[in-house]
């Protein structure tokens, strides 16, 4: 292993050349720019060989949906509204069974405008039919984009491997790139069964009359559902080539706690923070990252996190119900004795200080706890 | 793992006449052999200009544009009778 000081853009860039990926097309968004820009970078280097300058993220979506098609291993990466604009697009490259791999630079969307972090804008195209990835730092941002390539092609869905915006995305740190030809003897070549090839003709995205397309949906969805073992067997088999291993759901002391806190993306560095200092107190307090949010690893939550107090912290929101990673872990853990409980907010950027998090941490030890978190009118 | 994918060819393997639900009937004893049905049917399958009209019926959908452009009315519309599954007794 060996160190290199490197933004994480960077890094994920040169992860995906490692990757020996064949085409990119990627769309400037601010904060999955610098992303782009290293991309391009490489490219012009000899890095991988195709590199598409297109005019929207609709045209950068669509056009890796027809290279993934003609049997080309692709890669993108945007983040809010740019995502936003690709939304019709996600549901076919998923339909149609296509492993593109994308980064996510997760950003608040419009309106008001606003391009700092939260998880909105990737938490609204779950129902996609992509596999999700969330990452804490930007050493889990490299090992996941060479995970999602084996995941993704291996299950034959695409991936987004979602980093926080700014705080993953423009930071320097130390990050181990692995070796090109370790990522070459890792990741086998893509191999579509349904390629595109003017010899052999064929319809893809052919119609389906009613008769066909819930067989269809099904299968898309047992598919997904059934990918959580291809993300635990890559991410056991990424720590044994790697030596970093990684799974659906990271837990943190959670064996014997009474009160854990489940998040996902980077502000799980500063609730561990928390947690430790409090665990040194004599406090039965835990945290755990869901890695994986599609596919929701209900399962592995309900066997690990069950008959305990559950807080979610999630920085986004569903307007008019309750938040989407809430309303999913309290059904996984129904029946278990749980409390689950929610703080949804620190959207658009809006940071919470280590003091707001051992609050959260006291506050449930009186019970359920429900409601917006660092929020200007209402306290939790 | 399902993909939604067809193989070439699907005109000949679709009958598309079976959308029809009305059908043109042309009584050849007034027809002048104009060629307006066979030149405005948007399938083609009126037959060649210049002859009389020969539908092909697998492929006519009924949309009934050569009943309205005949100059001299001898193509009429009927309504489809199809039989679903086994005729009741």
């Amino acid at each position: 292993m060996a160190l290199t000081t490197i933004n994480n853009s960077a890094a994920i860039a040169l992860a995906a050349s490692y990757c020996k990926v064949d085409v990119v097309a990627s769309y400037p968004i601010t904060p999955s720019t610098p992303i782009t820009h290293e991309l391009d970078k490489l490219y012009v280097n000899g890095g991988f060989p195709k590199f598409i300058p297109v005019e929207a993220e609709f045209s950068a979506i669509s056009s890796l949906l027809g290279a993934s098609a003609a049997g080309a291993r692709t890669f993108s990466a945007t983040c809010g509204q740019g995502l936003m604009l690709m939304h019709e697009a996600l549901f076919s490259t998923a339909g149609l069974r296509l492993p593109v791999v994308m980064a996510v630079a997760n950003r608040a969307i419009s309106s008001p405008l606003n391009i700092w972090n939260d998880e909105q804008d990737s938490m609204c195209q779950r129902d996609s039919g992509w596999i999700q990835l969330y990452c804490k730092n930007g050493q889990e941002a490299v090992d996941t984009v060479i995970q999602a390539f084996k995941i993704a092609e291996k299950a034959m869905l695409p991936a987004m491997v979602c980093l926080d915006g700014f705080y993953l995305t423009h930071s320097v740190g130390q990050v181990d790139i692995p070796d090109r030809d370790k990522v070459a003897a890792f990741l086998p070549p893509y191999k579509n069964p349904c390629v595109l090839d003017p010899q052999n003709p064929l319809t893809v995205g052919a119609y389906a009359v009613p008769a066909d397309y819930q067989d269809f949906r099904e299968d898309l969805s047992a598919d997904l559902e059934a990918s959580a073992r291809t993300i635990e067997e890559v991410g056991k088999e990424f720590g044994k080539a790697f030596g970093r291993e990684y799974g659906l759901v990271e837990y943190h002391n959670c064996k014997d706690a009474d009160r854990v806190i489940v998040t996902l993306g980077s502000v799980y560095n500063t609730i561990e923070l928390v947690a430790d200092a409090l665990r040194a107190k004599g406090e039965k307090v835990g945290v755990a990252h869901l890695r994986s949010f599609r596919p929701f690893p209900a399962a592995d939550l309900r066997a690990n996190l069950g008959g305990k107090h559950v807080l979610v912290v999630e920085r986004d929101i569903s307007p008019g119900a309750v938040p989407p990673v809430y309303a999913e872990l309290s059904e996984a853990l129904a029946g278990t004795g749980s409390t689950v409980s929610v703080a949804a907010g620190l959207l658009g950027g809006r940071e919470a200080k280590r003091q707001a998090f051992e609050s959260l941490f006291e506050r449930m030890k009186q019970g359920k706890v429900k409601g917006w978190f660092c929020s200007k009118e209402k306290k939790l | 793992m399902k993909f939604a994918v067809s193989k070439p060819g699907t005109t000949v393997a679709v009958k598309t006449g079976e959308w029809r639900s009305q059908k043109p009937v042309v009584d050849l004893s007034k027809c002048i052999k104009c060629a307006t049905c066979q030149n405005y049917c948007p399938e083609g399958c009126m037959g060649t200009p210049g002859q009389a009209p020969d539908i092909d019926y697998d492929y006519c959908k009924g949309c009934g544009l050569c009943s309205q452009e005949c100059p001299v009315k001898c193509i009429r519309m009927e309504q489809e009778i199809k039989q679903v599954g086994k005729p009741k007794v």
